[in-house]
């Protein structure tokens, strides 16, 4: 019965199309949760510094290259350790003095300017700090010092977009990036360009013990990153679009299946029962159906968890008396007319046996299509939440990357991938879950058919 | 009544063999209530009715619809729990022993039902639908319920059974759908059978067949039968006594062939009158009918609840005192005032018109 109702359904073409989404989706989850660890996905989504420091902030995702004329840039990270293009020279000068150079050199074909150049110096030493003379060269052969620093704790991170002299060793107009300053063919226009060709970053390092070591790390922050692009704090919205698909589908699943089954379950034992049982049932609902559930679950976000698996559980036990009940009970009442039934109660069926057995049953058909098309209601439900500021504090899902995009002006800044990649996973679930359940109520009611 | 000619079985004396089940002083009253709560009254539907069931007799209730021949057959199932009186089982009050002597009770009884493909669970295959009585009287080994399956399925003439075991009812025939009724009713071995107007839903061609083989499995496995129906034309097939209901109320108990060739009350006269024989004579016959609908069952009328629509009825007599059961014949018992000895006189026109029947 089964097989024939699928062999059926896939002659609609909107629920193959709705099947090919949520088939997706769900690939999409078991690779997620397979590749990247539930634990892992958390420490990077609640990572900061150490974990995404050397990712552009707020960047857009790579592929976008593919369609515009003008490629931005990819962030370039080098570090002293490298072999391809850096060369390293270490020496003795005298008893008391080793140099350390390392040249970084790299290629920046993109018609944009990146971010912001930072290179961080970590040194282990005895006792006197080393010394560190940056210089910059252009492809044209034009140098510029940098800076001269010590390496003062071990560690010191230089970034070019924070050095206000450097901006007016280069006389560059207030306002103006130092960046710009460095790439461009003629920092003073009104519109300028990055120079194409090979830079350099020339890094002379003086030592004063023999144990001492300098390490340093070149990174040139580009504009794009990733297939997904980053937020205000760094992180790879990747991880959070491919963690809110299984999210998503666990919740949207789980809390249809809780309040359809639920609910049906209640209706056929208040139908079966009868009397004040099914009275009392009805009242339950009539009362239950005038509350508004998104009120209530904001209450419970604000003054006490916003899990969203507790939210889960307030929103399965908000709808299980729900407009369902009166539906069902519609039905059973008609079943439970049924000659079968009598029969059924005749040869000696408990009352249990009789509504797993011979009521249930029978609502399955119309049940299935109606719990399909549940799932993403509850999906926009999470993300409505998440927008409203009640997601969940530590999962990564579709709609906190929502949330955060509007809590830092996404829209404003010109960042709509950063709205429009959740809402797209969002919609195409909405979409794939509704095509499939339309489909399958026209296969299981198949009077809906000649409408 | 020229078309049915058979006779009931008649192995020994119905009232020889020992009693299965019986009837005494039965009420089923329904509560009808006001505002959802307090008492508004009763619909009396099966109100002080008493027989005895013999073991392998097969008796007939007959009545118009609403007349409360439904209702016995649910508390005789067991469905109903009656208001007042007893249905005694082998000697023993059914509803006496709790949930376990109800089971048992019903392990005990078949029953075969009106609609059968309303009676079919639609979404169970032939095979678990005869499974179902057998799980629930702890047959545990599924060869066994198999073997019964197929067993009763011979017996129903569902054969070969294999071709049946996996089907679903949407895809039997009305008597196919019907025989798996019956061999639902008969998984279990029961003594008695309740039989609710078995064929009125088949097709006419297929209707004495199905009466043929529950005759035929009646008299195989000496069943006790109870078939309700409103058709007096297909009572003669399989049973030995009448009981004639109206209003709640049984007016006529008679052996078969005394109540069909000599009704005695008026209201079984009017009934047979009314049936209707394929013959051209009767498109020209004006049949008379007794004027009026049956009472409500609520406020039934006093006395004889058929004497608002009787044209025999005794003033002072009939609507005000309930009639006690005449031995009007041999075999035979009427509710009817007509038969006292008080009222030889007020009876000669219903004698009259009972000649004219004969």
């Amino acid at each position: 019965m089964l097989r024939g109702a699928f062999k059926e359904l896939v002659r609609y073409p909107s629920a193959l199309a709705g099947l090919v989404v949520i088939i997706f989706l769900v690939a999409v989850s078991i690779y997620t949760v397979i590749t990247i660890p539930y634990e892992e996905a958390i420490r990077l989504w609640r990572g900061g510094e150490e974990i995404w420091g050397d990712v552009p902030k707020l960047a857009a995702p790579a592929w976008f290259n593919n369609f515009t004329a003008k490629k931005r840039p990819l962030t370039i990270k080098m570090t002293s350790d490298d072999e391809a293009g850096v060369e390293r020279k270490q020496a003795q000068v005298s008893d008391a003095l080793w140099t350390d150079d390392v040249v970084y050199s790299f290629d920046y074909p993109y018609d944009d300017f990146p971010q912001e150049i930072a290179v961080t110096l970590l040194a282990q030493v005895r006792e006197k700090a080393p010394y560190v003379s940056l210089i910059w060269v252009k492809p044209d052969g034009t140098e510029v010092r940098l800076a001269d620093m010590a390496v003062e704790g071990g560690k010191r991170v230089y970034r070019v977009s924070q050095d206000e002299k450097l901006g007016r060793k280069l006389k560059l107009p207030e306002n103006v990036n130092p960046v710009v300053g460095l790439f461009a063919e003629d920092p003073t226009a009104a519109e300028p360009v990055p120079m194409k060709g090979t830079y350099q970053v020339r890094l002379e390092g003086t030592l004063f013990e023999p144990e001492d070591t300098l390490q340093s790390k070149l990174v040139v922050y580009g504009t794009v990153y990733g297939w997904a692009g980053t937020d205000h704090l760094r992180r790879d919205l990747g991880i959070a679009l491919l963690w809110g698909t299984p999210v998503a589908l666990s919740f949207g699943l789980l809390a249809a299946m809780g309040t359809t089954v639920l609910t049906m379950l209640i209706a056929a034992i208040g139908v079966w029962y009868g009397g004040w049982v099914d009275a009392l049932i009805q009242r339950i609902t009539e009362v239950n159906l005038v509350l508004p559930v998104l009120p209530i679950l904001i209450m419970i976000g604000v003054f006490y968890t916003r899990s969203l698996w507790a939210m889960l559980g307030v929103i399965i036990l908000l709808s299980i008396f729900g407009a369902g009940i009166k539906t069902n009970r519609a039905i059973f009442l008609q079943v439970k007319a049924q000659p079968y039934i009598e029969a059924a109660k005749a040869y000696g069926a408990s009352d249990w046996r009789i509504i797993f057995f011979y009521m249930v049953p029978r609502i399955i058909p119309t049940i299935i299509p109606s719990l399909v098309t549940l799932i993403p209601s509850f999906v926009f439900l999470e993300a409505s939440l998440a927008v409203l500021g009640l997601g969940d504090p530590v999962l990564p899902t579709w709609g906190k990357v929502i949330d955060d995009a509007r809590a830092n002006g996404a829209l404003y800044q010109g960042l709509y991938y950063w709205v429009l990649e959740p809402s797209f996973l969002l919609m195409i679930t909405g979409i794939g879950f509704a095509m499939l359940g339309f489909s399958l109520d026209r296969v299981f009611n198949p009077r809906l058919r000649e409408l | 009544m020229t078309t049915m000619t058979q006779t009931a079985p008649q192995a020994a004396p119905a009232s020889e063999r020992p009693v299965l089940l019986s009837v005494r002083h039965l009420k089923v009253w329904y509560e009808l209530r006001k505002w959802g709560f307090g008492l508004a009254g009763y619909v009396k539907a099966v109100d002080d009715v008493s027989f005895d069931l013999h073991e392998g007799e097969a008796i007939a209730i007959v009545g118009e619809s609403g007349c409360g021949k439904s209702s016995l057959m649910k508390a005789i199932l067991g469905l109903v729990p009656p208001h007042d009186g007893q249905i005694l089982y082998q000697g023993q009050d059914i509803f006496a022993g709790g949930r376990a002597g109800l089971r048992w009770y019903r392990s005990q009884v078949g029953y075969v039902q009106q609609d059968p493909f309303g009676a079919l669970p639609p979404f169970m295959s032939v095979r678990r639908i005869l499974e179902e009585p057998l799980i629930l009287v702890g047959v545990k080994d599924r060869d066994e319920r198999l073997a019964r399956i197929r067993a009763v399925m011979e017996e129903v003439k569902l054969s070969p059974p294999e071709d049946f075991l996996n089907k679903f009812p949407h895809m039997l025939s009305g008597g196919q759908q019907q025989r798996v009724v019956i061999a639902r009713a008969m998984i279990r071995n029961p003594k008695l059978m309740v039989a609710d107007e078995p064929v009125s839903m088949l097709d006419a061609s297929v209707r004495v067949e199905i009466l043929k083989l529950l005759r035929q499995i009646q008299e195989e496995h000496n069943l006790a039968v109870i078939y309700i129906t409103h058709d007096l034309s297909t009572v003669r097939y399989f049973s030995e006594r009448i009981f004639v209901m109206y209003a709640g109320k049984v007016i006529e108990k008679a052996s078969t062939d005394e109540l069909l060739w000599h009704p005695q009350h008026p209201y079984t006269l009017a009934l047979l009158n009314a049936i209707s024989d394929p013959d051209a004579a009767n498109a020209r016959k004006l049949r008379e009918v007794p004027p009026g609908e049956p009472p409500s069952l609520v406020t039934p009328p006093p006395g004889c609840r058929f004497h608002p629509r009787c044209k025999y009825a005794i003033e002072g007599e009939c609507d005000v005192n309930v009639p006690p059961e005449f031995p009007t014949r041999p075999q035979h018992l009427t509710a009817c005032w007509l038969y006292d000895e008080r009222y030889a006189q007020q009876r000669q026109a219903l004698e009259a018109d009972l000649g004219d029947l004969a």
